[in-house]
């Protein structure tokens, strides 16, 4: 672990720092200009427009399916039905959870939106007309949109594909000690248990889905333009399903309009996409629109927990359990490393030092949409913060005990690290209670509470919400992690030109978190190349190293990793080129940024610029090295990085009608040294505006039929500047000891702390109503209805 | 039928179905992909161009219905190879992330400005509420609006970073 | 679901009402005006509505703009949002216009939208519905035939129904000038731009310390024709005291039958249109008094 150093960073010729520090984005000028390159703005000669046909059923059976009148509009060149797919072996495809999905449905239809056929026009006018065309002669069935039915003994079954499957149920999963918790919970002084729900939300980028195939019939190569977080992953399985050869499928990812874990999936649409490539012989553009993105993609969470926490009369926290009924739609289709189906939800014992801990999870299928692991949930870090804050503050009322207090209280100490939690987790690093001064400080967060006391004097009620979350990010150590047996260590290469300029070749894949900036300043940091003169290569499996992508905030832990580490080889390799150059042995040189000089004759040396031009002259090289100056590396990380943070919320809440105004927001964020503080912010901000989405209006509900009631932004409500303060942020830097700059990664950090600081600070709130716990989405509606001492079940349709 | 609009200061002739939506006009048949699309509900603000000086979401609006109009995109921002103090703005407080939402997002910010030079930071908010971003949280994009109504003029890079 | 494109479609852009009229006889029942298009368009596009052809009226001068007339304020069908968020005669007479606009959709909608639009899609959560049945205007309506007024309570017959036949045009609203009038707007929304959960907009004239006349407005609660003459019964003729506005406010609430929908179940909206009445006559009654 290199720590940063403190003396200042120089700047380049244009203003950059050569290494770490603020520094405008190189990207921006081309999306500034309107000239990003997104799928959609993909044009290639002859190329033809899908369009998919769904399902308005969530259960059905498929009696047939008439496409005649559609194949006979003209423009339109192909319509694909599951009976066509079926024939190449195509009907189904396999998920990232070893179950298997439709591609087009053949016997059944499984959720509202399902995939039923695939049109391909001249345009996507003609397209969407012909869709009108197609004939399906649907048998509807019972559908069970709600999980808590989904395990009843007269509950259909949804997967009845499966050779002998009579039940909805997925798989059971535990973590922790159960007896050691059992016990604690039985010997508590004090115990206190809340159903929890994190309802189904949905990542909602605002680019959707989409693909441009060409599959050319003279070279028999595909070229898959696509919206993936994942572009070599998505490579080897469209080799492995489809069939075809690997070194002749090259998948683009170009700019990307956000991914937040919406993009990692393979979906029926890019198949189909290729399929009508191949069926065709032209390229096919298929483009999802908002409707078919909010209902048919990756949605995320939909954890039903119970959650229960045991503690002393003083408030020192002995065991925590939750149960959990996941709700995973009609296939099992999460991206999560092999050996956990939860993710990384038992890493919900939190920050808090305690000795017992227990989960257990019972995954089931739903008629409903696949997914669950997305926006941002680290592999389902989201449910696991929720769930520990917001029962920590349940404790804290029931103590009658400052929310912040009883933190302080129980939160890890610094000397306690390396920290192995219950449920297995090695936490590396961490100093919680500096953290969460700050945030207090900057809060002010005793004139705070002495404000909501003069306020609640006079019938105004404000909140004030407290989170502290560790997460681990970074996936992940090849032993331990691999998704469909890919392991994830990802590849870098870098290429430093003869006239000392330099190109790195990543393997993740930026979506608008600025690799094109922060991976050149790794670089700079570690040769003292100027950040203007590395271009950063990515997305394009054709020229780039094999990884496993971006998501789970893994782009800088691994990636980054890689990044420093490929450039150490380039600098250690110019050593020996220098001293070639300078006559003198390897050892007698030392390093400053940009710069191997001769130890005690400093004005002897020779700039990372001349000697790649020496390593691409004729100077002669000693025995053993190799002209150039490449490196690549293959990093596989230890483990994962811990960044931790403490985020303090302030709310107005309106008991007349339930509306809720967040006045301030404060965010802490540890994740080790940053690279570009100006970019470390914006993931922040970005989170908390998720958070504020999350906690009081996002929401993917359903009625007992499993029609979706939220297919549209009309119903699918986003934030906008207005509800959104303007945030506080603050630091702290406490380096992962094992990452080569001890950078940890950050750009979940907000999304997985947020909602719990904003339901905690609205329940704070509205306790003096006897308000112990309402259930996300806090809408007016679902805020007054808590008011009134109402359960109120917010995930299904409002009655 | 017939369409005759200037776009950017150009001049265009178009033979177009009437159901023909102006997003797809501006992208497909006159090839300026910098304006976007994200929802079917008139809601995201991603489509956000110009018609006769004034913001409006060209998802909502046919085509024929821009005939003998001015339209600008923001391709149309930056003049003369100098980006627009809002475009200069969103790079200098990182106003964008993926960069989709952004187009919609400064055509907006520039009618605002050309109306109110020197707006609060509420009146941003409120002015930029159709436009939705899901990556920046807002705030640096109203620093890049506060950015722009600062540094009107001057100060601005050549279109190239 | 899938590519949001509207189905073919003719079009004809009018010149004038008298042109749009005729265009609208030349096209058949099918035919529909569009206007703002915030409205049709997206039902269009959804392919839930399929006008055979549509006669643009955007650009006929004559049926915009914002003008005193006599002791009426006459509006425009063709009046942008905006333009009545910004109207300094609708501010000096009735402030509840721009209360109610502030919230209607978002600015960049407010450009295109228009009055006429959102009274003839007659929305149940119409938020210019709501004010103009609260301040008891008019509707003038126009067809080859000649013109008629409606009584803006008389003009919505349901939910997304009106009184303008389809060789009809909407071409203005007149809304009655009455000196000393205060008025305001109270909505609830789960976010801004949404439709409202519950709004309520009202007038008020308060002459010699009691309530000569007063009009209260709602939408979104099932309101019949977006108003509550129950409500307004209980004011008019008592003094503006808190218990009186109170009364009127539990009595307006008990004229609406709100739906339960994903914005709130129905005794949510019932008590939002209590609160909301009531917290809208507080504000208008101190207006009134020049407070």
């Amino acid at each position: 672990m290199t720590a940063v150093e403190d003396a200042p960073v120089p700047l380049s010729a244009a203003g950059n720092p050569i290494g770490f520090g603020r520094m405008h984005r190189k990207e921006d000028v081309r999306f500034l200009r309107g000239e990003g390159n997104y799928v959609d703005d993909v044009q290639l000669p002859g190329m033809l427009y899908g369009a998919i046909l769904r399902s308005p059923f969530a259960h059905a059976r498929i009696n047939s399916v008439d496409t005649s009148a559609a194949e006979a509009l003209p423009g339109v060149k192909a319509v694909i039905t599951g009976a066509v797919l079926e024939t190449l072996g195509l009907a189904w495809m396999p998920t990232l959870s070893y179950d298997t999905q439709a591609v087009l449905a053949t016997d059944k239809v499984r959720f509202q939106g399902q995939e039923v056929a695939f049109v391909v026009a001249e345009s996507k006018y003609i397209a969407r007309d012909a869709l009108e065309l197609i004939d399906v002669d649907y048998e509807p069935l019972p559908a069970v949109a709600d999980a808590k039915k989904a395990l009843d003994a007269d509950a259909p079954v949804i997967r009845d594909d499966k050779e002998g499957k009579t039940d909805n149920h997925i798989y059971d999963w535990e973590a922790g000690n159960k007896e050691a918790t059992e016990a604690a919970f039985a010997a508590a002084e004090v115990v206190v248990t809340e159903d929890i729900l994190y309802p189904r939300v949905h990542p909602a980028p605002m680019e959707t889905c989409g693909s441009v195939a060409h599959m050319d019939p003279v070279t028999g190569k595909l070229k898959l333009w696509t919206t993936t977080q994942a572009p070599h992953a998505h490579r080897t399985v469209y080799a492995l399903v489809a069939g075809l050869p690997e070194q002749n499928i090259q998948v683009i990812s170009p700019d990307i309009g956000g991914g937040f874990g919406n993009k990692v999936p393979i979906y029926p649409g890019y198949v189909c996409s290729i399929v009508g490539s191949i069926v065709t012989g032209k390229p096919v553009k298929w483009m999802e629109d908002r409707s078919e993105n909010l209902m048919s993609t990756g949605f995320a969470r939909d954890y039903h927990m119970k959650v229960s926490i045991a503690s002393t009369r003083e408030g020192r926290i002995q065991a925590v359990k939750v149960d959990v009924l996941a709700d995973h739609g009609a296939f099992n289709g999460v991206a999560q490393p092999t050996k956990y189906p939860a993710g990384f939800f038992h890493i919900f014992t939190g920050s808090y030092d305690y000795p017992a801990a227990y989960c257990n999870v019972k995954a089931v299928y739903t008629n409903k949409a696949p997914g669950g692991v997305a926006y941002a949930c680290s592999f389902r870090i989201t449910e696991a913060v929720y769930a520990i804050e917001r029962i920590v503050d349940c404790l804290a009322a029931e103590l009658n005990m400052d929310s912040a207090e009883l933190r302080l209280k129980n939160l890890l100490r610094p000397e306690q690290f390396p920290y192995t939690t219950p449920t297995g987790w090695e936490y590396d690093s961490g100093d919680y209670e500096k953290t969460m001064r700050v945030a207090m400080g900057i809060a002010g967060y005793d004139e705070l509470r002495k404000e909501q006391a003069e306020k609640r004097a006079r019938g105004e009620y404000m909140g004030i919400g407290i989170s502290f979350f560790t997460e681990g990010v970074g996936a992940g150590p090849r032993k331990h992690m691999d998704i469909l047996g890919l392991g994830m260590a990802d590849g870098c290469d870098l290429r430093v030109h003869p006239t000392g300029k330099a190109q790195v070749r990543l393997s993740v894949q930026s979506q608008g978190q600025g690799h094109e900036t922060t991976f050149a300043q790794i670089v700079a940091h570690e040769l003292g190349i100027p950040p203007e003169d590395i271009e950063v290569i990515h997305g394009d499996t054709d020229n780039t190293p094999f990884g496993l992508g971006t998501y789970g905030s893994r782009s800088t832990p691994v990636s980054g990793a890689a990044a420093a580490l490929v450039a150490r080889k380039v600098r250690d390799k110019a050593r020996l080129i220098a001293a070639a150059a300078l006559e003198c042995a390897p050892d007698d040189l030392e390093w400053e940024l940009g710069r191997w000089f001769v130890k005690g004759d400093p004005e002897r040396g020779r700039t990372i610029q001349e000697i790649a031009m020496d390593a691409h002259s004729a100077l002669e090289l000693p025995e053993g090295v190799e002209g150039h100056l490449d490196a690549q590396v293959v990093y596989n990380p230890p483990n994962l990085t811990y960044p931790y943070g403490c985020y303090i919320c302030v709310v107005d809440v309106d008991p007349g009608t339930g509306q809720v105004k967040v006045r301030r927001f404060i965010a802490v964020d540890d994740c080790g040294p940053r690279i570009n503080p100006m970019i470390v912010e914006g993931q922040v901000h970005g989170g908390i505006a998720d958070g504020i989405g999350m906690a009081l209006m996002e929401l993917i509900a359903f009625d007992e039929d499993g029609n979706n009631l939220g297919g549209s932004f009309m119903d699918y409500l986003l934030p906008t500047a207005m509800e959104c303060p303007d945030y506080e942020l603050g630091e702290t830097v406490t380096p992962s000891p094992h990452h080569p700059i001890g950078a940890k990664g950050v750009g979940e950090s907000a999304t997985v702390g947020s909602p719990a600081a904003i339901v905690n600070a609205v329940i704070d709130a509205i306790s003096p109503f006897g308000v112990r716990h309402a259930d996300m989405p806090l809408t007016p509606a679902n805020v007054w209805r808590a008011i009134q001492g109402r359960n109120v079940r917010t995930d299904m349709a409002v009655e | 039928m017939q369409v005759n609009v200037t776009v950017n200061g150009v001049e265009h002739s178009a033979d177009v179905e009437p159901r023909t939506l102006l997003v797809h006009f501006i992208r497909d048949d006159l090839q300026l992909r910098g304006t976007h699309w994200g929802c079917d509900t008139s809601n995201c603000g991603a489509c956000t161009v110009w018609v006769d000086e004034e913001p409006v979401k060209s998802c909502t609006m046919l085509a024929v219905q821009a005939d003998a109009k001015t339209i600008s995109t923001v391709e149309g921002l930056a003049k003369g190879g100098v980006l627009d103090p809002v475009q200069q703005g969103f790079m200098e407080c990182h106003g964008l992330q993926c960069g989709y939402c952004t187009p919609g997002m400064m055509m907006t910010a520039r009618a605002l400005l050309d109306r109110n030079p020197h707006p609060g930071e509420e009146e941003i908010r409120e002015g930029i509420s159709g436009n939705i971003c899901r990556c920046t949280g807002y705030k640096n994009i109203v620093s890049a609006v506060q950015w722009a109504a600062e540094n009107p003029a001057d100060a601005t890079s050549e279109v190239t970073a | 679901m899938a590519l949001q494109t509207p189905a073919p479609v003719d079009y004809a852009k009018a010149t004038s009402v008298v042109d749009a009229l005729a265009k609208l006889a030349e096209h058949g029942e099918e035919a529909r005006v569009i206007a703002g298009g915030h409205s049709l368009l997206p039902m269009m596009k959804l392919r839930l509505a399929r006008p055979d052809a549509l006669v643009d009226i955007n650009d006929i001068p004559e049926l915009a703009g914002i003008r005193v007339e006599g002791a009426e304020i006459v509006v425009g069908a063709m009046t942008r949002h905006r333009d009545i968020l910004e109207s300094g005669i609708l501010s000096e007479h009735y402030p509840i216009f721009r209360e109610a606009e502030k919230v209607i959709a978002d600015p960049i909608v407010r450009n295109r939208g228009t009055i006429g639009g959102s009274l003839c899609q007659a929305d149940p959560a119409s938020d210019l519905s709501a004010v103009g049945s609260a301040l008891k205007g008019t509707a003038v309506v126009v067809g080859l035939g000649g013109s008629r007024t409606v009584a803006l309570r008389e003009f919505h017959q349901g939910p997304y129904e009106t009184v303008v036949g389809p060789g009809e045009i909407l071409t203005e609203l007149r809304y009655p000038i009455r000196p000393g009038a205060g008025s305001a707007y109270e909505k609830v929304e789960r976010r801004a731009g949404d439709w409202g959960v519950a709004t309520s907009g009202v007038f008020v004239v308060v002459t010699g310390g009691v309530v000569a006349d007063c009009g209260i407005g709602l939408a979104a609660v099932g309101a019949d024709h977006y108003c509550s003459p129950e409500g307004e019964a209980a004011l008019i003729g008592k003094e503006p005291t808190e218990e009186n506005l109170a009364a009127a406010a539990a009595a307006t609430a008990a004229s609406c039958s709100p739906n339960s929908d994903q914005r709130g179940p129905a005794d949510y909206k019932a008590h939002l249109a209590h609160e909301l009445t009531l917290r809208a006559l507080r504000r208008a009654a101190r207006a009134s008094q020049g407070a």
